[in-house]
């Protein structure tokens, strides 16, 4: 799937929601699915910041694709982690890297956390792009 | 009978503040974030909206009548500050920008005044805009910074403090009451015991005038900071006092306009007290809504301000504690209406973001205290904090949403 499609599947996932608290419970659940990084790479040159909690990200190219692992010592984040490493894990730098997010709007997530963490949001996005520019240098 | 008399009538207080009618997230607002700003009565709102409406004007140098009125209506804030601290002089009173403010004009003014090997103690308890400026203060000066540690109920272990003291203390900080935690200091035990070996005294007021009137001249201390906007004033706006002989020696801040006395190309002389720390055009409505804020409450009356919030302490404390695996940091039988908690295996962040979905408003972090949660070995704290127009059924909804909050993470 490109990452154009599985933006939308997300936005058609969470449209079936009427309330915050099964927005954010589906968070909750989605964060419990998220590939966790190796313990070895919990450092501190991998924590993304600008997030009031802890955020560790771990990125390896294989056959051209990027797929990313994380974890955080927050369930919420760790669901916002994972809905981002869904849409980018198994992509081509470039692909991610010309990828627009305005999908997060459509989901409400912007809109419904607080500044500090749309600002964690805006740190996380900006960190996986960051990894994808640094394979894609790798390539060229 | 007087027990009768100063009782506080919160819901005709509530009708004070417009904000509390708004909703939040489709709930009414509970907002227990005071600790970080306190919300605004009308009748400060209508101060500024006067300001601006009727004689907005740059102060101290005009002639015509509506510098004169703005100038009269800020000196005359000047005194109501004076007058609630207690200060002996006007001119000791300093309008800043805010507590960090003040802070940062006393300790770069002691950049001359100490030597290499002076010491200077600081309290484990501060807010990381007591640490800062003093770290910096002993980068340019070679002074050292010692550290009154804290012990598991939140409290300054006054023991050490002893130990610390000696003929080598320039300078002591400590804040009157600990943002993160709610304890009250014993400030008058420090400053008598760091005056007797020479050293002067800083106190952080920005958390303890909400609760506390201080009485300056009786604390006999050297300097001490506030904070508007956490006395239901404007932000942007705060106090240094600072005893006269102190204000005179320090050399200014800022240069500027208004703190001069002479300009020529060769030499500039300073203007006296308070000028000389006010350089260029203040906050001139900010100041004054200041006075009707500090009439505010004064109005209300301290005393009367503290029992209501006391009570409010006591039974939200009860009733958070019921809810299994919440532990609340900060244990001392000194404290104010602050309560820091988390839920066990819970990150605070997940429980703030929750209860904000159900229109209560408290904050999670570190609260800019970090050495605290270091002492604690946690990331941070859910701090709910309790002001005189809260009242407990707002108490009961936090605990519900708490709960709440708590299934949905668990």
């Amino acid at each position: 799937m490109t990452i154009q499609e599985i933006q939308e599947e997300i936005v058609d996932e969470f449209s079936m929601f009427d309330d915050w608290m099964q927005r954010y419970e589906y968070m909750i659940e989605l964060g419990k699915s998220l590939p966790l990084i190796d313990e070895k790479h919990k450092i501190d040159e991998n924590i993304i910041k600008g997030c009031q909690s802890k955020v560790w990200v771990h990125a390896v190219m294989d056959n051209d694709k990027i797929e990313f692992t994380a974890d955080s010592d927050a369930i919420i984040t760790k669901g916002i982690i994972a809905i981002l490493i869904r849409v980018f894990s198994g992509q081509h730098p470039k692909a991610i890297i010309d990828a627009d997010t305005n999908f997060i709007d459509k989901i409400g997530l912007k809109e419904h956390l607080s500044p500090t963490r749309a600002n964690g949001l805006v740190s996380m996005i900006k960190q996986l792009k960051m990894y994808a520019i640094a394979y894609q240098t790798q390539l060229n | 009978m007087q027990k009768e008399i100063d009782m506080l009538d919160v819901q005709k207080i509530r009708e004070d503040f417009p904000i509390l009618k708004r909703k939040v997230n489709g709930s009414p607002l509970v907002y227990f974030d005071n600790a970080a700003t306190s919300q605004t009565p009308q009748i400060v709102i209508d101060a500024i909206v006067e300001y601006y409406s009727n004689y907005n004007a740059n102060i101290h140098r005009g002639v015509h009548t509506l510098s004169q009125e703005a100038t009269d209506a800020y000196e005359i804030a000047r005194k109501k500050v004076q007058q609630h601290f207690n200060a002996k002089y006007s001119h000791e009173i300093i309008l800043t920008s805010g507590a960090t403010h003040s802070i940062n004009i006393v300790a770069t003014g002691f950049s001359n005044l100490l030597s290499k090997g002076d010491e200077i103690i600081v309290s484990a308890l501060e807010h990381h805009s007591n640490i800062v400026p003093w770290q910096m203060l002993c980068e340019r000066t070679g002074a050292i910074l010692k550290v009154i540690p804290m012990n598991e109920e939140g409290e300054l272990r006054m023991d050490i403090y002893d130990q610390l003291l000696c003929d080598k203390t320039k300078l002591v900080f400590t804040n009157h009451i600990s943002n993160a935690l709610g304890t009250i200091n014993p400030i008058e035990k420090i400053i008598e015991k760091a005056h007797a070996v020479g050293a002067s005294v800083l106190i952080d007021g920005a958390q303890s005038c909400p609760h506390i009137k201080p009485d300056v001249q009786a604390l006999d201390v050297d300097f001490y900071v506030a904070s508007a906007h956490k006395l239901c004033g404007p932000t942007g706006v705060g106090v240094l006092y600072g005893k006269e002989n102190w204000l005179n020696s320090l050399p200014p801040y800022q240069g500027g306009g208004e703190m001069i006395d002479q300009v020529t190309f060769e030499k500039t002389t300073y203007a006296g007290l308070p000028h000389k720390f006010e350089a260029g055009t203040p906050d001139i409505c900010g100041g004054i809504a200041f006075g009707v804020a500090l009439d505010y409450m004064n109005t209300i009356g301290f005393d009367a301000i503290a029992d209501y919030e006391n009570e409010l302490l006591d039974y939200g404390t009860a009733k958070l504690l019921e809810i299994e695996g919440l532990k609340i940091y900060g244990t001392s039988k000194n404290k104010t209406s602050v309560i820091s908690f988390n839920i066990e295996n819970i990150h605070p962040y997940d429980v703030g973001t929750i209860l904000d979905k159900m229109g209560v408003a408290v904050r999670t972090g570190h609260h800019c205290a970090q050495p605290i949660m270091d002492f604690y070995q946690i990331p941070g704290t859910i701090r709910a904090s309790f002001s005189f127009y809260n009242t407990k059924e707002e108490i009961d909804i936090l605990v519900k949403a708490v709960k709440k909050a708590k299934m949905m993470l668990s």
